[in-house]
């Protein structure tokens, strides 16, 4: 029987660091008659921080050559990451005189001569490399701007004086279309947010004003929601497996507790490839799995299950291998506390599951919570085992940043996703401070 | 054994953890309604252990346990309605001070203003008014105790067990919280099993002292027989100081015996353990029943020690002398004029009455738990 009141008042969490801070600040004395001074008659804050000046110097001494590891490995490449997913000072830099015709034109009339001599210009005085470059980003605004840059490129020693309009357009016709004119709108700014907004499936239109891309191209927000769905059900997934396992860690005796330490550890001792391939070995159609299953009668040869290359391999295999990630810093919460709150519940009248769930439970919380985000982060980032085991459901913002870095090469695209998902781990760990409080988060 | 009206009886209690080695010998013990007991022995002893066994949370390898007569063996802990204090407190960091106040209660099902009440009653009682909201990490050590004590009582058990409450508060705040226990114990009308290794608390607070070592009882008595008349060498070694003599008994003469100790002085002894003529005894004579420079044949035993240290202590002086083959015997010389001032390397008679010295058995290694 659920008695009243048992679930009314939740234990509240731990107490807020700030009043905790407010209790312990030391209450500063009262000063009467000016600064305290010492037995020489130097100010009494002076001689202190005369005194204290050499230690700092050596701890300055002692910090540096991990300061300068952070800055070197971690500070340069965010700060770049973020730098590359705004920049779009090419177009400034190769177009500068088109930018500024651009600029004088109303957008919406044909473009005049004017126009396509800075295009001209500039093409001629720019260096081919950037001008290939550009062609590319410009291909992001409107596909066909790739090309076009190409045969103008090879094209251009063959027009020999104005007016230039006609000759372009010999060139090629594209060079009429008013939406390619348009389309420099976007990118005319040195900064641009586009990077994001394709990372979301919205664009710039010439007007700079935001809209959503054409229905077919639109992939990224729902690999968003993947991504963050397959990270909570991995997470909660973890939280659920580990829970227990930690717990049998926390309190077995120690020779029972060392061995399965070893098991829980094992996998880290193990290549990641190795483990991702012998759970293609089990999880295939004709895996171990289904196998068993069909042998034991429980399913029919011909509606196998398809475990592998989908949505349900990714989650499987990134629940098994975050999983040691969601153990330690649980087991290491639940190993200091002690037993006698357990039995001091049971004393007072509570049933055993009752003192573990209004007792035991809150005291993991610090545990619990440093695991699921730690878990939650590494999750939402993962690529290995969804390339490997995602097939074409199961597929990450992961892969996708992958792919934008190795193979079509448009890196700010990946930077903005990566700055992206930066942004929202950032975001959970402030909210998860805001709930529980960071400083009551336990690592192991 | 007719304990039958006893609120808690230990009937043939054995325990052993491991299987080889039993912790509790042969536990046989009635805790009486409204008493403050307390189980006094060294760290190790198998003291919380005993207590454990009455809260539920360790199952007596052999005997029976029973409570208002009721056997409790098979009554899971949170049946028992027995409250305890634990040696850390055990106060859950996570709630306040009245939620932890609070707890057994919920749990109990109680209606919120009856809560609130009888939280506020608890909290006054411990002199904690205004420190329901705190949470417990923010109280000193003695008010820690002091909810954890609060805590044990507020859901009104019969019973309350205290495994060395006090042991990690500093020695004024233990002197303090010694006599709030005892006048709560008293205003309460509770029966409290209280476990120490300190004899002073035992001493101050129980009606009755259960003396415990090697997993027996060694005896069981209220404090001022218990430091009188000691049943044996452990006891009389183990509560108070004591000077202890060890020779062979050579003559029975009814109440009393004569002594021989080791180098030919025969002291005469209260014949309280001793197997008989031949066998070796422990003589046990408190400090304060030595008589210095007495009235001649006023006293069967007399000798002439040497005195070795002088303690100047205020009240009394603290005297070494070497007697009758030991460098160690203490007397409490009180400072008063009556006597003549002594000093050091001075050769005195000091003599003592035959029922001041218990003859007693002799305890295989007399200092190993000192
Ligand atoms: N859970 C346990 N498992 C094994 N041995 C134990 C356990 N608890 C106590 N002991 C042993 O039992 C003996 C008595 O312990 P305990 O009851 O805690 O003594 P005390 O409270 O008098 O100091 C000790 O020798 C201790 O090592
Ligand atoms: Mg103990």
């Amino acid at each position: 029987m659920r008695r009243r009141g048992w679930f009314s008042d939740r234990p509240r969490v731990l107490p807020s660091p700030l009043i905790e801070n407010f209790l312990t600040m030391p209450a500063s004395p009262a000063k009467p008659g000016g600064p305290l001074l010492t037995a020489d008659g130097m100010p009494l804050k002076t001689s202190l921080e005369r005194s204290l000046k050499l230690s700092k110097i050596r701890a300055l001494g002692l910090i540096f050559p991990p300061l300068l590891f952070l800055v070197i490995l971690f500070v340069i490449p965010i700060g770049s990451l973020l730098t590359r997913s705004v920049d779009d000072g090419l177009s400034n830099k190769v177009l500068p005189k088109t930018l500024a015709a651009f600029e004088r034109w109303d957008k919406t009339s044909e473009p005049d001569e004017s126009m396509f001599e800075a295009v001209y210009l500039d093409m001629q005085a720019a260096d081919t490399l950037d001008l290939s470059k550009l062609g590319t980003r410009m291909n992001y605004e409107k596909s066909g701007w790739r090309s076009l840059v190409k045969i103008t490129m090879r094209g251009l020693n063959r027009i020999d004086g104005p007016p230039y309009k006609p000759a372009m357009l010999q060139l090629n016709k594209r060079w009429g279309d008013i939406e390619f004119w348009q389309s420099l709108g976007a990118m005319k700014d040195p900064v641009t947010l586009g990077y994001y907004l394709k990372a979301v499936d919205l664009k710039y239109d010439g007007n700079k004003n935001i809209m959503r891309v054409k229905k077919h191209n639109r992939i990224y927000q729902m690999l968003w929601w993947r991504t963050f769905l397959v990270s909570i059900i991995v997470t909660v997934g973890c939280l659920i497996l580990a829970y227990p396992v930690a717990h049998l860690l926390a309190n077995l005796p120690l020779r029972l507790s060392n061995l399965l330490m070893i098991c829980v550890l094992m996998p880290f001792w193990t290549s990641l490839l190795v483990r991702i391939v012998s759970w293609m070995v089990m999880l295939q159609q004709n895996g171990v799995v289904n196998d068993s299953l069909v042998s034991l009668g429980m399913l029919h040869d011909e509606n196998r299950l398809s475990m592998m290359y989908n949505f349900t391999g990714t989650v499987i295999v990134m629940t098994q291998i975050l999983l040691p990630f969601m153990i330690l810093p649980i087991y290491s919460v639940m190993k200091t506390i002690p037993p006698s709150y357990m039995k001091a519940a049971q004393n007072l009248g509570a049933t055993p599951a009752l003192a573990f769930i209004k007792v035991y439970m809150p005291q993991t919380i610090p545990g619990v919570g440093a695991g699921c985000i730690l878990v939650f982060i590494v999750a939402i980032g993962y690529y290995i085992t969804p390339e490997l085991v995602g097939g074409k459901d199961g597929r990450l913002i992961g892969n996708l940043i992958a792919h934008h870095m190795q193979n079509s090469l448009n890196w700010g695209l990946a930077s903005a996703m990566g700055a992206i998902l930066l942004i929202a781990i950032l975001t959970l760990y402030w909210v998860y401070d805001k709930l529980v409080g960071v400083d009551n988060m336990k690592m192991g | 054994m007719n304990g039958n009206d006893s609120l808690v009886r230990f009937v043939n209690i054995q325990k052993s953890y491991d299987g080889e080695t039993l912790v509790i010998k042969n536990l046989n013990l009635n805790v009486e309604t409204n008493e403050f007991l307390t189980i006094l022995g060294p760290s190790g002893s198998g003291k919380t252990t005993c207590l454990l066994m009455l809260a539920g949370f360790e199952p007596a390898t052999h005997g029976e346990i029973y409570l208002k007569n009721q056997p409790i063996n098979r009554v899971p802990p949170h049946k028992r309605g027995i409250g305890m204090v634990f040696q850390n407190y055990a106060l859950f960091p996570h709630m306040t001070v009245a939620e932890n106040l609070a707890f057994p209660l919920d749990v109990r099902g109680m209606s919120k203003s009856e809560k609130t009440q009888r939280v506020k009653r608890a909290l006054d009682m411990v002199q904690l008014g205004g420190y329901g909201n705190r949470q417990p990490a923010q109280l000193s050590g003695g008010q820690q105790q002091r909810v954890a004590v609060a805590r044990s009582l507020i859901f009104d058990p019969d019973l309350v067990l205290m495994d060395e409450p006090l042991g990690a508060l500093d020695k004024n705040l233990r002197e303090q919280m010694q006599y709030e226990i005892k006048s709560i114990h008293q205003n309460l009308g509770i029966t409290v099993v209280y476990v120490t290794h300190d004899q002073s608390i035992a001493l101050t607070l129980s009606d009755r002292i259960a003396v415990f070592d090697d997993g027996i009882i060694q005896q069981c008595a209220a404090p001022d027989v218990l430091y009188e008349q000691p049943d044996n060498a452990f006891v009389a070694n183990f509560i108070g100081e004591n000077n202890q003599l060890f020779g062979t008994v050579v003559e029975d003469i009814g109440d009393t015996v004569k002594v021989d100790v080791n180098d030919g002085h025969i002291v005469e002894a209260k014949k309280v353990k001793v197997e008989g003529i031949g066998s070796r005894s422990t003589l046990s004579l408190r400090p304060e029943r030595v008589i210095v420079d007495p009235e001649p044949h006023s006293l069967p035993n007399v000798f002439l020690a040497k005195t070795k240290q002088l303690i100047y202590l205020g009240d009394h002086i603290r005297t070494r002398f070497s007697i009758c083959g030991t460098d160690d015997f203490i007397v409490k010389i009180p400072n008063s004029a009556v006597h003549a001032a002594i000093s050091e390397g001075d050769e005195v008679n000091i003599g003592w009455k035959a029922e001041d010295c218990r003859a007693l058995d002799v305890w295989p290694c007399p200092t190993s738990h000192l």
